[in-house]
């Protein structure tokens, strides 16, 4: 079998503070394949964008990565010197974040960034980069690509930035796309064609995605696999139908649960209660168990690892045929 | 030690744990209840407001530019009954915010009026004890909280504003009760903004908010920056408050699916305009204008009925050189020329009249409403 494209596996990211070290990712692994979007979603600090960061060796210090390995074709790449690493960002790994803004040059006409971006990872001459560029902003679906090419940025609304940030990131051709929140600066009819443009480029060009956001919606439009974060850890993984429609976690389930239908009215949403725990208060244990309905005496104590529950894998105790509670059928794990 | 069998986590039982938080918790204080008799809390009555953008008038006559006017809103006409909910949605720019700084009064309109409870906005906002049953609520929780103040005197400032209780014990009871009603505990208040989650600090935005003793809320896009699972709390919140304290809410979202589960009846808006005003229910069972049922065409398909779906085509027009005629024209697929020149108005529908829709291919009865996904086909 040939190994998926990029493979995280344990990592643990730290960040050293006047009070104490803080642990804002422990224990993430996860695998992603050529052509396959792993959707990451979870609540604002569940340590997505730190996921992303952490790949692509765009750590703020003094965050750092204190344990595990990321391997890219194979290759590890969390321990190359900072300038080979920004090589392969670039060239390998594409990253989109949320803000066009701050991924475009202002100053520079949105063709010049194509062109300079193709020019030093392909090797390819200006005339044929320029070519590219107007392909790749008709692409992208930008009107009138030949005339706008010598646009500046602010000549473009939000929309359109947007997808000349994907145009950017995919030029030079990468294997792998870090996407962090891509859409959620657009609005709804902006955002459906952007996410329909990722998922078929990376259908096309075999590019696998980390397609990393909060919006379930997105997820189950775009992503084949998805892995729920909380508290720096990965509560869920499993194919994308399984975790949005069956989610065997409980902190999915209420995740899942406390999103407003579209299709009906409920008198009251479901709703977990309190909130997610600071870096600093994350309790022993299973991270969830303070707000878990069916937490019990193991939970308090012992720390799930990821356990196969059927179509996915959930780090909770009851999918364990050992916990003194657990779902019918577990398995015996460990 | 026996072992237990249960059956899978579901969704089920985060509601009855929820329920069961909720029958604990002291929200409902009837004593501050209002009335809900009948009548409009609120009208807006053809309200507009425009913005001059031009450039400083040395440059433009140099550049020999004319003026530009943006219009945020441009006619906009609703009333809310008392003890009920009217939402408006639409994408970035049509102008909801602007609608609510109108409706509140932070914005005198460039054309047109708000009556509040009966009386002209103006006046109302001339008399303090009109004044302080309206509140507004914002979408940032972290920007609208003073950091330098603790909870408790944040939440006071209206009472202290309005005079409402003098005696400090006084106050700090009703400070108390607020944080309490709002499912906060009366020991946050010493507490200072940063201390909080962006669920609680919109907690006590809304604490703030009710402490004047409130009729009318308009709140704008208040659980946007939030998380789902936030979002849930603060929308049952919103709801219990209402339903305990007889509150008239003016919403604003541009999430579809969040404005079905709160509003009574739902606004459309687009560049300015409002392009279909209906029951929520009819709304989404019956939409009718093609900007409408495009917006629900592009919704995520969170349960994946293996639907296709087909974005829009097309973005939002600018507000400055807005298109003539109806201004969705160069992104509908049921256009002709008569749309492309004159405005349509707000009329009763065919087939649904409590709805309200702008909308010439309704009007003329060639819009085809048994065959809702004609419309995004033909957008693709
Ligand atoms: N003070 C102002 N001066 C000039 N233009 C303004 C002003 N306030 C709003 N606008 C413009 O008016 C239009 C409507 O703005 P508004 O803030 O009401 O939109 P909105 O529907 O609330 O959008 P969003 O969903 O992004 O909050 C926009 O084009 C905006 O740029
Ligand atoms: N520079 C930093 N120092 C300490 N903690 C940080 C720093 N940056 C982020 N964090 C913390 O790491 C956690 C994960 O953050 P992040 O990955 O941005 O979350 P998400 O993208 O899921 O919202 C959060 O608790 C955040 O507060
Ligand atoms: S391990 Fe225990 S506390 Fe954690 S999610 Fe599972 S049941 Fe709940
Ligand atoms: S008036 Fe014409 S252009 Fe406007 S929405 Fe109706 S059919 Fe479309
Ligand atoms: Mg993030
Ligand atoms: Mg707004």
């Amino acid at each position: 079998m040939m190994p998926a494209l990029l493979e995280v596996e344990d990592l643990r990211v730290e960040f050293p503070t006047r009070r104490g070290l803080l642990t804002a990712l422990d224990g993430i692994s996860f695998a992603i394949d050529p052509g396959e979007v792993l959707g990451v979603v979870g609540e604002s600090g569940a340590g997505k964008s730190m996921t992303g960061a952490a790949i692509i060796g765009l750590l703020e210090p003094p965050g750092r990565i204190a344990a595990g390995q990321v391997r890219l074709a194979g290759r590890r790449i969390d321990t190359l010197p900072y300038e080979e690493m920004r090589k392969i960002r670039g060239r390998e790994i594409g990253a989109i974040f949320q803000d066009p803004l701050t991924t475009l040059n202002p100053l520079y006409r949105i063709g010049d960034q194509l062109i300079e971006t193709m020019q030093t990872h392909l090797g390819v001459n200006a005339a044929e980069a320029r070519r590219r560029a107007i392909e790749w902003l008709e692409l992208v679906g930008i009107p009138a690509a030949a005339q706008r090419v010598d646009s500046y940025p602010h000549e473009f609304s939000g929309g359109m930035r947007q997808r000349v940030v994907i145009a950017l990131a995919l030029c030079a051709e990468p294997k792998l796309i870090v996407a962090d929140e891509p859409t959620t600066a657009l609005d709804v009819s902006i955002q459906a064609q952007v996410i329909t443009l990722l998922k078929r480029l990376a259908r096309e060009k075999g590019t696998a995605m980390m397609l990393v956001t909060h919006d379930m919606g997105v997820i189950a439009e775009a992503a084949d696999r998805v892995a729920v974060m909380y508290a720096g850890r990965i509560a869920e993984i499993g194919p994308v139908r399984e975790v949005v429609r069956h989610p065997k976690h409980p902190y999915s389930v209420g995740l899942m649960a406390s999103i407003p239908p579209l299709d009906r009215r409920v008198e009251r949403l479901a709703q977990i209660e309190g909130a997610m725990p600071r870096l600093s208060a994350i309790p022993p244990g299973c991270p969830f168990n303070p707000r878990c309905p069916y937490a019990f005496g193991r939970c308090r104590t012992e720390r799930p690892e990821l356990l196969e529950t059927g179509a996915t894998r959930a780090a909770c105790w009851l999918y364990d045929a050992a916990s003194e509670r657990h779902v019918a059928g577990a398995r015996a794990h460990g | 030690m026996a072992e237990q069998i249960v059956a899978g986590p579901t969704a089920a039982a985060f509601a009855a744990a929820t329920e069961a938080a909720r029958d604990a918790g002291p929200t409902a204080l009837p004593a501050f209840a209002h009335a809900a008799d009948a009548g409009p809390m609120l009208e807006a009555e053809e309200l507009a407001r425009h913005f001059d953008v031009s450039r400083p008038l040395l440059q433009r006559l140099f550049a020999g530019e004319a003026r530009r006017i943006l219009r945020a809103v441009d006619g906009v006409s609703f009333s809310i009954p008392k003890g009920t909910t009217l939402s408006l949605v639409g994408e970035s720019g049509c102008g909801k915010s602007t609608v609510a700084r109108l409706v509140v009064g932070l914005y005198p309109p460039t054309r047109g009026r708000v009556i509040f409870d009966g009386q002209d906005l103006a006046q109302a906002r001339a008399d303090s004890a009109q004044r302080r049953r309206m509140q507004m609520i914002f979408q940032d929780p972290y920007a609208s909280l003073n950091p330098r103040w603790r909870v408790q005197d944040i939440i006071a400032e209206p009472i202290r504003a309005f005079g409402l209780v003098t005696d400090r014990g006084a106050q700090r009871d009703r400070v108390a009760q607020l944080l309490t009603q709002v499912g906060l505990s009366p020991l946050d208040g010493e507490k200072f903004p940063h201390e909080f989650s962006g669920g609680q600090r919109q907690r006590i935005s809304i604490a703030r908010a009710l402490s004047s003793n409130p009729e009318f809320l308009v709140c704008d896009e208040p659980t946007s920056a939030l998380d789902v699972s936030v979002q849930a709390q603060i929308l049952n919140l919103m709801k219990a408050l209402q339903r305990d304290l007889g509150l008239t809410y003016l919403f604003i979202s541009h999430n579809l699916a969040v404005v079905r589960q709160i509003s009574d009846r739902i606004g459309v808006m687009y560049l300015g305009r409002i392009a279909e005003l209906a029951p929520a229910e009819t709304l989404f069972t019956a939409p009718r204008h093609p900007y409408t049922r495009a917006l629900m065409e592009a919704i995520p398909d969170l349960d994946m009925t293996g639907r296709k779906r087909i974005p829009v085509g097309g973005e939002v027009p600018s507000p400055i050189s807005p298109p003539p005629g109806c201004p969705f024209h160069p992104r509908c697929p049921l256009a002709n020329e008569r749309c492309r020149a004159e405005v349509p108005a707000l009329l009763p529908a065919r087939g649904t009249p409590e709805s309200v829709v702008a909308c010439h291919a309704v009007e003329e009865g060639r819009d085809h409403i048994e065959a809702p996904l004609a419309v995004a086909a033909a957008l693709s």
